[in-house]
């Protein structure tokens, strides 16, 4: 982290982060934040440069985020040829490589959201990686601070409580062939490991969900592979396109080797 | 003076022209209830100038001992308090309670350590002290300077569900409330006066936030309605307050932003959406609605979408 970011007025309900009220940037930054870039780019994608794609490639993200630790992204892609695989960087987060999709043929990869921790004023990246290989990006400057080290709750005991559970929603009814859109919740308290308990200065030990593998039936939704970056309890949104007899699996594994599977049959499909 | 968030991100206020405790000279403790003391917090967030002085803070005095409801959002805020109360009485501080773990309420502490009184907290607010002390500290002395935060004071008696003390024929009674406004909610009755002292389970004028639990909040409004008090005394706002009209209208505000959170989850909003819509018609009723309803929205999603 290079910018020290200082608040000014302290909320009293706070719960983590005091996500406002910093010093302006310094001139210098748009600089480093370049040079930053290309950094990740080239250790990403090496000799593959990435074009602007701001076209095809769409990222909502607060200004400002309200709560540094669960700032909401969402990505749209308004390709006609397919995505292969999509990347969300977070450009100064300790681990800037907040998620990246692989979508496989029951994929709809049109809209993807979710939930991450924003450590510090950063430039938010996505590239999404097309079938011929083409690479394109686009980018969001997002103000946020104390996303990954703040404390995250008030106990970890509590934050640990239903580890591994799921739910997952669906928009409506499907029908067989017509992309419909889900919502994938994980209880998993995702401790990056930088949040130090005070008195025993110990850290609470990393412990973060490594990958999520959404399949249906014998075909890949997408294949997420994650880390710190995600927030605690994560909340994915995608799109998928169902078969008739469409059964959805999530599997789910963290740094521990903690592994969980839930499997939901898709409501009322029909032809 | 009120220093805006703006003029905060600025640097156009003048640090040099601010009295430095010059705010002491506008503070007073009123008597609310017989032997019962209260310092009116502003409705702002800590500042430079007010030295996190925001929340309600004062003493109940027995006729052996005092004790201090509430300490003071920083060490300076603790030290005038306590010279307050040496100049009204010459009795031992013998308690002094941490309604929870939010800085406003808990960084006046040490200023009483010299008193070796009891300090009285939830049981739970030592862990959440510990997950969240330090970092309070750090943020808090970006704001008004490390010398003025003080250091953190854990409990010395924690309560886990109910307990008293005795000011010497004056009992105060306190509540350890499950997950509410925080997870370690901490209220006290004074039995001579009828008087509840439900720290920031009780919010007027000022915006509540929410760091608990949503639901949770609405079920202990309840315990404390139970209790039967007339006369409030709020965490932030007036020094004493008519208990079911304001403890009304905070539950209104906790309804709205419950109901409002439901609707969008069960029509498949997002939490964005959310933000934009859920509470509007609360804004022009509470003080700071804008600092706080975006987050206590965020709080009450992650809290109902697993319903």
């Amino acid at each position: 982290m290079r910018a020290s970011i200082k608040s000014a007025v302290l909320p009293l309900g706070i719960a983590v982060v005091l996500g406002f009220a910093a010093i302006p940037a310094r001139a210098d930054d748009q600089a480093d934040r370049q040079a930053r870039w290309k950094d990740i780019e080239k250790s990403l994608f090496g000799d593959r440069v990435p074009q602007d794609g701001a076209a095809v490639v769409q990222l909502d993200a607060p200004v400002r985020a309200d709560d540094a630790s669960l700032v909401p992204m969402a990505i749209t892609i308004a390709a006609k040829q397919p995505v292969k695989s999509l990347y969300l960087v977070i450009d100064d987060n300790p681990a800037p490589v907040a998620a990246h999709y692989t979508f496989g043929p029951a994929a709809d990869p049109r809209a993807i959201k979710m939930r991450v921790r924003v450590n510090t004023y950063t430039n938010v990246h996505v590239v999404a990686e097309m079938q011929d290989g083409t690479l394109l990006e686009t980018t969001k400057f997002v103000k946020a601070s104390g996303g990954c080290s703040a404390p995250m709750g008030m106990s970890d005991e509590e934050a640990m409580k239903g580890m591994g559970d799921m739910r997952i929603k669906f928009a409506g009814d499907a029908v067989a062939n017509k992309p419909v859109d889900a919502t994938l919740m994980v209880r998993h308290p995702n401790f990056n490991g930088m949040q130090m308990n005070q008195v025993s200065r110990m850290y609470t030990p990393a412990r973060y969900i490594q990958t999520i593998a959404v399949t249906d039936g014998d075909k890949k939704v997408f294949d997420l592979d994650t880390d710190i970056s995600l927030a605690s309890n994560p909340v994915i949104s995608f799109a998928f396109v169902p078969t008739d007899k469409s059964q959805l699996k999530v599997a789910v594994t963290d740094s521990e080797k903690g592994h969980w599977e839930k499997s939901v049959p898709v409501p009322a499909l029909s032809n | 003076m009120r220093l805006d968030r703006r003029e905060a991100l600025l640097g156009t206020f003048c640090l040099c022209c601010l009295p430095t405790l010059g705010r002491a000279a506008d503070f007073k403790l009123e008597e609310v209830a017989p032997g019962v003391f209260v310092r009116r917090g502003v409705d702002q967030d800590a500042t430079p100038s007010n030295l996190d002085a925001i929340a309600n803070i004062g003493c109940i005095v027995g006729r052996d001992a005092v004790l201090v409801t509430e300490s003071g959002g920083s060490l300076a805020d603790g030290q005038w308090l306590r010279q307050a109360i040496k100049a009204k009485t010459d009795k031992p501080i013998k308690y002094v309670v941490l309604s929870h773990v939010h800085p406003d309420h808990i960084f006046g502490a040490a200023a009483f350590t010299a008193d070796h009184p009891t300090f009285i907290g939830h049981a739970k607010l030592r862990e959440a002290l510990q997950q969240r002390g330090e970092f309070y500290r750090t943020k808090l002395s970006e704001v008004v300077g490390v010398d003025k935060v003080g250091p953190i004071v854990m409990p010395t008696r924690a309560i886990a569900d109910a307990g008293e003390v005795d000011l010497g024929g004056r009992v105060i009674r306190f509540k350890a409330h499950g997950p509410a406004h925080t997870s370690c909610d901490l209220s006290m009755v004074d039995t001579q006066t009828g008087l509840l002292l439900p720290a920031d389970l009780l919010f007027v004028a000022r915006v509540p936030s929410l760091d608990g639990s949503l639901l949770g909040w609405l079920k202990e409004i309840d315990v404390l309605k139970a209790m039967g008090a007339a006369k409030a005394v709020p965490g932030h706002g007036p020094t004493s307050v008519d208990f079911a009209g304001t403890s009304a209208d905070l539950v209104r505000y906790l309804t709205v932003l419950r109901d409002g959170v439901r609707a969008e989850i069960k029509k498949n909003g997002s939490i964005e959406t959310a933000i934009k819509t859920v509470g509007q018609d609360e804004k022009s009723r509470w003080l700071l609605f804008d600092d706080y309803n975006a987050r206590n929205v965020t709080q009450a999603y992650k809290e109902l979408e697993w319903e």
